[in-house]
């Protein structure tokens, strides 16, 4: 369930990283999550957006509150691309490995900072990225 | 883009960070700061992010690289003021910035270089004190 | 719910919007008579009229109309703030079920005029709408006391937990009981935060008084020296019982270069040699 709140924002710049980043501390905030907990979700979204930026050639983000079933509240941030895609995702999953010039923590970093994380991707085609938080 | 300006103080040079930074301003600084060591011969650097509200891998790698550049220019780089929430995201995330030296905040930061000795100015601060 | 759409549904809306006064009246009187005190009248007529709207929308759109998804998001609101002013789920359901019965007693004085088997058929539709809002509202108080319960557990936590200062620039934090993953994350964040409060440089987390750690305990402990360590600060642990050296080495955990002590008494003599403070025995002085 979404509500009306939902920012859409789309990656062309380094500043659209930064805007990402306001989204998603603004919706942590509103949905009451620790003072860790936003900072850790807000750095995932900094690392997906920059993903998106770089190697997905752009693409938008849409950043959202959320509630689960039992009425608890959370941040989520679905990040869409229409670049190569990733050809072994396993692979990309790997503490280290990188494509690019990076640390290569850009996803599995990401993955590690927030609830659910979810991947899917064509190569041709792009990339969707969906991560939630939830306030603990 | 914003550029972080780079302070100098004696033969320290102060970068406090007070923006949301975006990729090219971290670029931008790393080249300034290595201009500015080698022209003004500054013997320690502080990176002061009391203000910073994230660190994610890019702004992180910064720092490390920072250090050691400033490091083969002959000066230490001193990261101050790093929030605990901030702190615990770097660990999660699995950057350990190994080889930058931290402290709590500028005036330990100061006390840090001073203790190398290898700075006039943070000597001179500590006497005024 | 999923009642047929049927046609007949107004006439109840009817009913509804005819005697809105009269109704409207008889719903909030049965429900002050509960609530009494706790809710002022005038706050209470406010709620209701505005429900009272919702319902009558419902009742003539049936349930696929939008005045279905309002109620209920108003009538979850309406349950979580009596669960937070601590009304029993009783007292909150009754804000819904009060509607039959003044609805009920409207249909029997006016029997004579509209009642009719027609409108009975109805009415019991109606209420098995009603009955359905009810349980909502029980679903959304219990999942709200639920919340309240975490958030006190919550309190309790940093309550038990207390960073203490040892010395100027020193602080520690001594565990005691079970630590599970939840307890030490919360530890770990206030000891970081009281090292910026209190510009301290040292940190001692003594574990004498834990029973066991976990795999995750013990990394949560490895993290916060990690992170104090990127702040500027440095951690010592005392206190680690021969059972838990065992556990640690048996779970294959790296402790690295983090120093360890045998007792507080020593991680505190080891900070106070790194910060530079000499003891010097009083007799010899």
């Amino acid at each position: 369930m979404t509500t009306s709140d939902d920012v859409e924002i789309p990656i062309a710049t380094g500043d659209d990283v930064v805007r990402v980043r306001q989204a998603t501390r603004t919706a942590a905030g509103a949905a009451r999550l620790s003072l860790v907990d936003q900072t850790k979700v807000v750095t995932a979204a900094s690392e997906l957006a920059r993903n998106t930026l770089v190697y997905g050639g752009g693409g938008e983000a849409l950043v959202s509150q959320v509630t689960d079933e039992r009425g608890r509240a959370g941040v989520r941030i679905v990040f869409r691309d229409e670049g190569p895609g990733i050809a072994d995702v396993d692979l990309a999953l790997t503490d280290g490995w990188t494509s690019g010039q990076g640390l290569g923590l850009g996803l599995t970093g990401a993955r590690r900072l927030v609830d659910a994380f979810d991947l899917e991707t064509a190569v041709g085609q792009g990339t969707t990225i969906t991560v939630t938080k939830w306030r603990r | 883009m914003d550029r972080v300006p780079v302070l100098k103080i004696g033969d320290i040079l102060l970068v406090s960070i007070q923006i949301d930074l975006q990729d090219q301003s971290v670029l931008a600084l790393q080249e300034d700061l290595a201009e500015r060591i080698v022209s003004t011969g500054a013997r320690g650097v502080i990176i002061d992010i009391t203000a910073v509200e994230i660190v994610d891998s890019f702004i992180g790698r910064m720092f490390a690289t920072i250090a050691s550049m400033s490091r083969l220019l002959d000066a230490e780089t001193v990261v101050v003021g790093m929030r605990p929430a901030v702190a615990i995201t770097l660990v999660e995330l699995g950057l350990s910035l190994g080889g930058v030296r931290t402290a709590l905040d500028l005036e330990k930061g100061l006390a840090l270089l001073n203790a190398d000795g290898v700075s006039q100015t943070a000597r001179a601060l500590r006497d005024i004190r | 719910m999923t009642q047929p759409g049927s046609a007949g549904q107004t006439r109840i809306a009817q009913l509804l919007t005819e005697h809105r006064d009269d109704v409207l009246g008889r719903w909030v009187a049965a429900v002050a008579g509960t609530v009494r005190g706790r809710i002022t009248e005038r706050e209470l007529r406010h709620e209701s009229e505005e429900l009272y709207g919702l319902l009558v929308r419902q009742a003539a759109d049936g349930p696929a109309g939008t005045a279905a998804d309002e109620l209920r998001s108003m009538l979850a609101d309406l349950s979580r703030s009596r669960a937070r002013q601590g009304f029993t789920p009783s007292e909150t359901a009754v804000s819904v079920f009060a509607l039959k019965q003044a609805l009920f007693s409207l249909l029997e004085e006016k029997a004579d005029v509209d009642a009719d088997a027609k409108t009975y058929r109805e009415f019991v539709l109606f209420s098995s709408v009603l009955d359905d809002l009810g349980l909502h509202t029980f679903e959304t108080f219990a999942a709200a006391r639920e919340q309240v319960i975490a958030d006190q557990a919550e309190s309790l936590l940093e309550l038990s937990t207390p960073v203490v200062k040892l010395w100027d620039g020193i602080v520690a934090v001594p565990l005691i009981g079970t630590l599970d993953s939840a307890r030490t994350q919360v530890v770990m964040e206030s000891l970081l935060q009281t090292l910026v409060d209190t510009g301290s440089r040292y940190a001692v987390i003594d574990i004498t008084g834990v029973a066991a750690v976990d795999t995750e305990v013990a990394q949560h402990l490895l993290k916060t020296v990690v992170a104090a360590r990127l702040m500027g600060a440095e951690c010592v642990i005392s206190g680690i019982r021969p059972q838990i050296a065992h556990t640690i080495v048996t779970l294959g955990i790296e402790f690295a270069d983090i120093v360890t002590k045998a007792t507080l008494a020593d991680a505190l003599a080891h900070v106070l040699r790194q910060s530079g403070v000499q003891i010097i025995s009083g007799g010899q002085a």
